[in-house]
């Protein structure tokens, strides 16, 4: 998992098969999880993953509304092997995390009115990383896996 | 000059080589019966595919041999791989183990091995090229075959976890508006997640209000799975129930306490007895004492 | 999106019908604290059971309420919180700590009548 470093110039991901949704308001926070929860039906999630999925999503987009206004949330299906996966990308132009560690901390819980919630998306979901730099923005990207099928 | 750890595929490439299968493949034809025969002896020498007649055994050593042959002929695999994986699925549910079809592929080599010593035994070195040319070809079919095996049954074997796990009804409903969750053995997180998704859904279908979850037979638990009790602990009390953990070992004590629970947060009883007694007076029974050790539980 | 209250005898109860956008839960967090303030209600009971997410805002909403729905005298219990979502919730970290929470609506109105009963000393203390 990364922690703070430089971004690179940040591509405009060609999303395969994926969903894209441009966050501007908090009403787009419903449409993004919606649409993530839709993406993860189609991949065979079980309900309960599909929930915690719809849940990191929304806390996602809710940071980027919340500190950076506008940004946008990635979604689409990855393979590894046999396991069938879904990789959210939540991306922003916004001010930027200082301090990433800290902000990974279990301390600053959602709990807190100033908080990203990060630790919480990352206990959702299987892998989690943030990239995030000072007044350039920052991208957090996180994946679930269903379990194996074996058909 | 001897050619070590060659491919298949390098070996077509030289000539001798090519030429040197070429004769090996033509004395396994030319002693295809003597050769299944033999291999079919020591595979029941060795005890091994007891869970089937010698009949059989002659008839999957023969498509067997055919197979390797083949390969060895032509050089590719996917016939062989094909039918690696036919045959596992044919004997797999005779009970064939994974020990038995290394034993009886490696029995094979031997037995190909040993009938190539036997005709080149006045020409050690032409004998030591053909054994070149053998060894890497015969242990990557030997491989082939009994990599096929185990994959199938590792295959077969989640399945029927799966199966297992999605008709196993671990949450018991022993009275109107209680429910039990005996946890047995060590749970791994996958298995700690399932019954938590089991436990959450039992408890909206049977409208419960009070939970026992026993842990009498986990002999350990470490901080992931620990962790998992408290948030299932957590989630059921969003669905407006109470846990009772009955059976928590000094040891599982322990590791909640190391992982920061406040146990006296938590409501625990010595045993799953007392724990459903504790769970009969939360809900408002009465339990009347008959004598005999029997008791009569009113009301609710 | 408006969520309707209904008033069943001392009690409110607030019947989510759809995903609510931070703005509607906002405004549901003041209709509520205006309408026991105007009509005295003792009992506020909010039913989840139709949002297949709850997020640390909807949480913290929630117990925004709960905190000044007391202030007001009342008690509040959340009802119909579904499997899924009490697991997302704890994985999330976030306890709703504080709210009383039962399974449905019957669970939830047997809960504050116990407290009703139970606690008319309580409630006569809280100085309203």
């Amino acid at each position: 998992m990364n922690v703070s470093r430089h971004l690179p110039v940040m591509n405009r991901a060609e999303v395969v098969e994926g969903v894209c949704v441009s966050i501007k308001s908090d009403r787009d926070i419903i449409i993004a999880r919606q649409k993530g929860k839709e993406l993860a039906a189609s991949l065979g999630f079980s309900s309960t993953d599909l929930t915690l999925i719809a849940t990191a999503i929304s806390e996602l987009s809710r940071n980027i509304v919340l500190y950076a206004k506008t940004g946008e949330i990635a979604m689409k299906p990855i393979r590894q092997g046999e396991r069938k996966g879904i990789t959210v990308v939540a991306r922003d132009e916004g001010p930027g995390i200082p301090d990433v560690s800290r902000a990974l901390q279990d301390g600053f819980s959602t709990s807190r009115s100033l908080g990203l919630g990060l630790p919480g998306v990352r206990r959702l979901m299987d892998a989690f990383e943030v990239v995030s730099e000072v007044n350039h923005g920052t991208t957090v990207t996180v994946k679930k896996w269903t379990l194996p099928r074996w058909d | 000059m001897r050619k070590r750890g060659l491919t298949l595929a390098h070996v077509s490439t030289s000539p001798s080589t090519h030429e040197l299968l070429r004769e090996l493949v033509a004395h396994l034809q030319q002693n295809r019966t003597l050769l299944r025969q033999e291999w079919a002896r020591r595979i029941t020498e060795a005890k091994l595919l007891t869970a089937m007649s010698t009949d059989e055994i002659f008839a999957e050593a023969t498509a067997v041999y055919d197979n390797y042959v083949e390969a060895l002929e032509s050089g590719t695999f996917e016939a062989l791989q094909a039918y690696a994986r036919n045959l596992s699925e044919r004997i797999i549910p005779r009970g064939v183990e994974t020990h038995e079809v290394i034993g009886i592929v490696l029995l094979l080599r031997d037995v190909l091995a040993r009938s190539l010593f036997e005709k080149y035994q006045n020409n050690f070195a032409l004998l030591n090229r053909i054994l070149d040319a053998y060894e890497p070809a015969v242990n990557r079919i030997s491989n082939t075959v009994a990599v096929g095996f185990v994959q199938e049954r590792e295959r077969v074997i989640r399945e029927q976890q799966e199966a297992i796990r999605v008709l196993s009804t671990p949450v018991l409903q022993v009275r109107e508006r209680l429910l039990i969750l005996p946890i047995i053995g060590v749970i791994d997180p996958q298995r700690a997640r399932q019954l938590t998704e089991q436990l959450l859904r039992g408890i909206r279908t049977n409208r419960a209000k009070v939970v026992v979850i026993d842990i009498t037979g986990v002999p350990v638990m470490d901080a992931s799975v620990a962790n998992h009790l408290v948030q299932t602990v957590e989630a059921t009390r969003l669905l407006g129930a109470t846990v009772i953990i009955t059976g928590l070992s000094p040891e599982i004590a322990q590791t909640l306490v190391t992982i920061g629970v406040d146990l006296g947060k938590m409501n625990t009883v010595g045993d799953l007895q007392g724990g459903i007694e504790e769970a009969e007076r939360l809900l408002g029974y009465k339990v009347v004492s008959l004598g005999d050790n029997s008791r009569a539980v009113i009301g609710g | 999106m408006q969520v309707p209250i209904l008033k069943q005898g001392p009690y409110l109860i607030a019947s989510i019908q759809s995903a609510l956008s931070d703005e509607d839960l906002v405004q549901l967090r003041d209709a509520l604290v205006t309408q026991v303030g105007k009509l005295r209600s003792r009992g506020v009971i909010v039913d989840v059971t139709v949002l297949d997410v709850m997020d640390s805002f909807a949480t913290r909403t929630l117990r925004d309420i709960a905190f000044m729905i007391r202030l007001r005298g009342a008690e509040m219990v959340i009802v119909g919180i579904q499997p899924e979502v009490a697991f997302a919730l704890v994985r999330l970290g976030l306890k709703l700590e504080g709210v009383a929470t039962a399974l449905d609506l019957e669970e939830g109105i047997l809960y504050l009548n116990r407290k009703m009963n139970g606690s008319g000393k309580e409630m006569r203390d809280r100085g309203r």
